[in-house]
Order: structure tokens, then C-alpha cells, then sequence
């Protein structure tokens, strides 16, 4: 860190001239602070890093609670009112989290969001086609033009028969339908990253994989993704990256086959075994043992520790730091290096 | 659209029954209320024949029942009954009247849906700031304080002090502002809150996080997406209110000399005028019957859920 350019352009969407190779999205020791319903301020998020590359794809997962939509919505400036944020998220180089951000441009033509629940996220008194044309016709485009652009990102998201049913209310389109919706209503400025925030957790099981199959495709068309889920079966299948959340930081983080493969943190290899078939073709999984820390309740040093198999008088005394412990992987655990090589 | 036909259908006909009630039980109150139509009329030196006279003439000397089914039987045949007092037909009167209660209750309605919406949408986008508290200090107020005192401070202050305004009576537009602002009061208040807290309700929804996430402003946000779903309750208090409006109108209607149906039955209850009294009395629940019908079509114009569900 330290010695980048950060110089914004005046409309707060990334640096004057960011070097060759800056990923899109850096997270440099993200905080967030949350006050809860008894006024008593919580970490919700405490000190998370991580890099979207551009045209990658980051799987962001961990149990409930441990913070990934907290950092997604930052990511997106639409953290609830009372936040407070630390750290930096440099947007192809410059910093969103200073105040001159215009998030106006940022959000849908730079950095768009969907949401899990696609009947909530959508207005229910206005038709698909309008909320999926709004950022185009507030952006002056004649009508005519609007209207194929709609057609054709419900097309592209796999809406049959879009000219119809763009003219629908999201009420009259099915689970699988309203997050293809969603979908073409956030590519529709054409943004460079997606966050997207268990995209697939609302929908039966048949309707997830189809959702899955669009977002790989949208993928290849080299849109980067922040995917967030608490399922490591979403992440294995459409992640190039993975960053294990847990109770508000960062667990591990590193390619996602490798991760997957062979943990470098014990949470990591837990999560893993708790899930049946994978990578391996075991049919029973363990389950993970012991109930989640929250950041309300972070247990001192590693947050892991009461549940961790590994735990020793360090683990409960002293926090891990992110540690680089084979090249491109980074693990908080104090003995990394014997979960990796076991 | 069909379904929506099919649905006011269904509305006139409940409203039928709804007007024979209020004609029943209106038809009871005033023949129950203390005060004989005929000594009222003929003033304290009648003797008992003439009254007695008089009575018969109107049918009134007859078993209640019995003009009680003469009523509905006339009101059927759209027959209201004639005014003893004024000599002629008792709507015809009313009707006459009719266009000044109009005049007073729809500028009332404009302003109190204007400043009510208004209020309401800037309190209810940010609820427990400084404009939500101030606003919803106003609103007590202005739902607090009784019609007449209203009118009568209004017209101390803008009439009598100021000289702006006329105090009383009708001619021109200007004539109409004290009145309609006196009877906007409270209906404003209720505007205000409801807008209010429909709008924070819908401000905190996701699809307004959705909207956020498109790069719209607070105030696209605002009036593109939650504005427009929390419409839909107040349209139906708005047109539920406008009915109770028409009561407020006659204390009004008193208060600055206005010409209208408030008036009208002031006078017809101070003279047992039983006519006058139940042909407003329908004409009224007619009118709120129409309202009501109203606010459901546009309830269900506003709400695509509802539209579907009315035509299944
Ligand atoms: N509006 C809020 N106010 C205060 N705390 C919140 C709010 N929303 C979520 N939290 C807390 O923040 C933590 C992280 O939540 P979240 O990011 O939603 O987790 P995840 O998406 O991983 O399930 C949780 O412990 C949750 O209780
Ligand atoms: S630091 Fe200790 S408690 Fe935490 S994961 Fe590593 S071994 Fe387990
Ligand atoms: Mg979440």
C-alpha cells in the first residue's frame, strides 16, 4: 500500500490515471461499524481485504451474519444510514469511501447490485420493462432505442418472448424470471462489476442452476462479478477468486479451485467437509461444528478458536494476521502452514 | 377491465343497501328528535286543531310504519317528498343548494391532498429529522383544533386584520378561501400523516434500494418509485374522508354564511323540516357512495396486484 495514484477524476468514477493492471475493485482493510438496535456500536466488517481483478469473478462466502452483505453494500455506497466505514476501496484507483464520491455515476453504470430476494427488489406497481429501461431513458435515450435496449438485455438474460413480457409486473413473472429481470435491469448501464448478493438462495434448486448457468455466461463477456453465498457450491461453480468470511473478517482468501481443494485455513476445511460432494465424491458430509461467532459476539484473538480443532493458547490470545502462505493464497491463521500440508 | 365493471356493479349494489339504511335510520332520528313539525310551523299561538290539521296533511298523524313504507315507496319512485316549509320539492331544494357545498368541498379537498402530500412526502423521505418533527407537530396541531375556532381565528386574522379577505357570504373566488382553507384543516392533517408513513414505510423497501443501485437521486427515488406505491392508501382515505368532509361543510357552511347544503340543513333540522333533512341525508350517502366507488377504481388502477385480483 502506500505510493498509488490516487487522483480522482471530478466524477468520482477512479483515478486520473491508474498504473497498468490496477485491479477494478481493491478492498484495503475495510471497516464497518454498525450501531444495533440497543445503540451499542458493532464491527460488523473489521479489516477486510481483498482484489477484484477486472474480468474476474470473486466468490464471497461464509456463514450468516459474517459480514458479506455489509461489504457488498459498501462496495455499492448503499450501506444503511447510520454506518460508519474505514479503510479503502479504490475503484480502478481512486477511493469511493472519500466524501467527493459522485455515486450517481457509480451505481448502475459502473458498479451494479442484485439482491436475493428478486419480487422485494423489484417496485411492484411498475412493469418490467420500465424499471429494466429506467437508467437508459434517465439517461435522455429516445423512447424507440430504449424499448430495443430492453428488449434486448431481457433477451439476453433469458426472458422469453421479452417484447410480451416486458409489459408485465413483476408479480406476473415466476421466481427464476423476476432474477433474469433483475439481471438485465443491472447490466442496463453496463457496468463493469456486478455485486451480486445470493443471487440464487431465494429460487428451487432446478431455477438456481439455470441462474448460475446465465451468470457464467455473462461472465465470459468479461463482466467482473463480486458474488456473494453462504453456498459453496454456488461459489465452486462460477468463482475464479474465493474470500472466506468469518464473524466480520477475512478467514482465507485465494483461486477458488485451490482454496476448495486444499483449505489453508481450518474454517475453510470445515466448510468444505460440511458440504457434501464438492470436490470429492463423498456423500456424507460433516457438519460444521459448534455455532457461529457473530461480530456482536467476536471471541478474543482468532475468531475461530472455540470451534476450531486446531486451537492452542495463541489462537485465543493473539489476533491472526492475513498471511501470504503459498504464492497467490493468504490465510489469518497462525498454523496455515499445517492446514495446508496436513 | 371487464372485472373492474363487474366489481362497481357489485359496489352500486352493496351502496343501494347502504342508502336504505341511512334513509331508515334517518327517517327514525328526525321523527324521534323532540319538536312537532306542525307547532314549529304554525308558531306558539296555533291552537291544537289547527296543528292537529296540519299533521294530518303531512301524513304525519299516521302509524310510523305506515310512513315509513309511503317513504320508501315515494323514495323509490324518486320521489322526495315535499319541503312544508318552503312549498316545494324537498330535492329540488337541496339541489339547488347542491353546487356551493360542491364548490367548498373539492377546493377544500385540493388544498388539503396539495399540502397534505407535500408535507407528508418531505416528512415520510427522512423520517425522524427536522422536517418529520416539525411537520408532525403541525399536523397534531392542525388536527386539534376545533372547525369553528379555526374559522373564526382565520377570519379575525385575514378578514377583520389583515382586510385581505371577505369574512362571510359567496360571489367571488376570493369568498372561498377562508372557508375551504377552515374546512382543509384537519383533512390536510390526515393526508400529511398517512403520506407520511406510507412513504417511510416504502422508502425502507428493497426496491428502493434497487433504485438507488440504478444511480438515481434521493428525490428520483422518491417520486419515481416510493411515491407512487404509497399512493394506493391514500387515495382510499381521501376518498373516505371526503364523505366526512361534507359533515365538517356544515359547520363551516354555518360559520361564513356559505349557501350550501349545511346551511340548508341547519335550517330544515331547526324547523322539523323532515323532508329537507332526509333528502340530503340520501343525497350525501349517494355521494359517498360514489367516492368510495371512485377510490377503489383508482385503488386498483394504482396497484397492478389488486387489478389482477379483481378480474380472477
Ligand atoms: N441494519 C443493521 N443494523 C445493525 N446491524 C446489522 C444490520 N444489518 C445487519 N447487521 C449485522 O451485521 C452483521 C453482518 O450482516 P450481513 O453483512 O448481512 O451478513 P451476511 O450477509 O454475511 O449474512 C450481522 O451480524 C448482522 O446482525
Ligand atoms: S488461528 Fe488458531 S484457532 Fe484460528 S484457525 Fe488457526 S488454528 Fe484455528
Ligand atoms: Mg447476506
Amino acid at each position: 500500500m502506500g505510493g498509488r495514484v490516487t487522483a480522482q477524476r471530478p466524477d468520482g468514477t477512479g483515478a486520473v490515471n491508474p498504473p497498468p493492471g490496477t485491479p477494478l475493485l481493491q478492498v484495503e482493510d475495510l471497516v464497518i461499524d454498525l450501531p444495533d438496535p440497543q445503540g451499542d456500536v458493532v464491527r460488523v466488517v473489521d479489516g477486510v481485504s481483498f482484489d477484484v481483478p477486472a474480468g474476474t469473478t470473486v466468490g464471497l462466502i461464509g456463514e450468516s451474519g459474517s459480514g458479506k452483505t455489509m461489504t457488498a453494500l459498501a462496495v455499492i455506497g448503499l450501506l444503511p444510514d447510520r454506518a460508519a466505514t474505514g479503510g479503502r476501496l479504490l475503484w480502478r484507483g481512486a477511493d469511493l469511501l472519500r466524501p467527493e464520491t459522485d455515486w450517481r455515476r457509480v451505481r448502475g453504470h459502473q458498479i451494479s447490485m442484485i439482491f436475493q430476494d428478486p419480487l422485494a427488489a423489484l417496485n411492484p406497481s411498475l412493469t418490467i420493462g420500465r424499471q429494466v429501461g429506467e437508467i437508459l431513458r434517465r439517461a435522455g435515450r429516445p423512447r424507440a432505442e430504449v424499448r430495443r435496449a430492453v428488449i434486448d438485455l431481457l433477451d439476453r438474460a433469458g426472458v422469453p418472448d421479452p417484447e410480451r413480457r416486458m409489459g408485465d409486473y413483476p408479480y406476473e413473472f415466476s421466481g427464476g424470471l423476476r432474477q433474469r429481470a433483475m439481471i438485465a435491469l443491472a447490466l442496463a448501464g453496463n457496468p463493469a462489476l456486478l455485486l451480486a448478493d445470493e443471487p440464487t438462495t431465494a429460487l428451487d434448486v432446478t431455477v438456481q442452476a439455470r441462474i448460475l448457468r446465465l451468470l457464467r455466461s455473462i461472465q465470459q463477456e468479461g463482466l467482473s462479478m463480486l458474488l456473494v453465498s453462504h453456498d459453496l457450491r454456488v461459489i465452486a461453480h462460477v468463482a475464479d477468486q474465493v474470500v472466506v468470511m468469518y464473524a466480520g473478517r477475512v478467514a482465507e482468501r485465494g483461486p477458488a479451485a485451490e482454496v476448495l481443494r486444499r483449505p489453508a485455513h481450518p474454517y475453510t476445511r470445515a466448510l468444505v467437509a460440511s458440504v457434501p460432494a464438492v470436490r470429492t465424491r463423498t456423500a456424507l458430509a460433516d457438519p460444521l461444528p459448534g455455532t457461529p461467532a457473530t461480530p456482536a459476539h467476536r471471541p478474543s484473538g482468532c475468531a475461530f478458536h472455540p470451534r476450531c480443532p486446531l486451537a492452542r493458547d495463541r489462537c485465543r490470545a493473539e489476533v491472526p494476521p492475513a498471511r501470504e502462505v503459498a504464492p497467490g493464497r493468504w490465510s489469518a491463521c497462525h498454523f496455515a502452514e499445517e492446514v495446508l500440508t496436513p | 377491465m371487464v372485472a373492474v365493471t363487474r366489481m362497481v356493479v357489485r359496489r352500486l349494489l352493496i351502496g343501494v343497501f347502504v342508502m336504505w339504511g341511512a334513509a331508515s335510520v334517518i327517517f327514525v332520528i328526525v321523527r324521534a328528535a323532540p319538536g312537532d313539525p306542525a307547532a314549529v310551523f304554525l308558531g306558539p299561538d296555533a291552537d291544537k286543531e289547527q296543528i292537529a290539521r296540519l299533521t294530518a296533511a303531512l301524513g304525519l298523524d299516521k302509524p310510523l310504519f305506515e310512513q315509513y313504507v309511503r317513504y320508501l315507496g315515494d323514495v323509490l319512485r324518486l320521489d322526495f317528498g315535499e319541503s312544508y316549509r318552503l312549498g316545494r320539492p324537498a330535492m329540488e331544494a337541496v339541489f339547488e343548494r347542491l353546487p356551493a357545498t360542491i364548490d367548498l368541498t373539492l377546493t377544500a379537498t385540493a388544498v388539503a391532498v396539495a399540502v397534505g402530500l407535500a408535507l407528508g412526502l418531505v416528512a415520510g423521505s427522512r423520517p425522524g429529522g427536522a422536517v418529520d418533527r416539525v411537520v408532525s407537530a403541525v399536523t397534531i396541531a392542525l388536527q386539534s383544533f376545533p372547525t369553528f375556532w379555526v374559522g373564526i381565528m382565520l377570519v379575525l386574522t385575514f378578514a377583520l386584520g389583515l382586510r385581505l379577505l371577505p369574512s362571510a357570504g359567496v360571489g367571488t373566488p376570493a369568498h372561498l378561501v377562508l372557508p375551504a382553507v377552515t374546512l382543509a384543516f384537519p383533512f390536510t392533517a390526515i393526508v400529511a400523516r398517512l403520506t407520511r408513513s406510507s412513504v417511510a414505510e416504502a422508502m425502507r423497501e428493497p426496491y428502493v434500494q434497487t433504485a438507488r443501485s440504478k444511480g438515481l437521486s434521493e428525490r428520483q427515488v422518491l417520486l419515481g418509485h416510493a411515491l407512487r406505491n404509497s399512493l394506493i392508501p391514500v387515495v382510499t382515505i381521501v376518498g373516505l374522508q371526503m364523505g366526512a368532509l361534507m359533515g365538517g361543510a356544515v359547520i363551516v357552511e354555518n360559520v361564513f354564511a356559505w349557501p350550501g347544503l349545511g346551511s340548508l340543513v341547519v335550517d330544515a333540522v331547526a324547523n322539523r323540516d323532515y323532508a329537507v333533512v332526509q333528502a340530503v341525508t340520501l343525497l350525501i350517502a349517494g355521494v359517498v357512495m360514489v367516492l368510495n366507488i371512485v377510490a377503489d377504481v383508482l385503488y386498483v388502477r394504482l396497484d397492478p396486484r389488486i387489478r389482477t385480483e379483481v378480474a380472477s
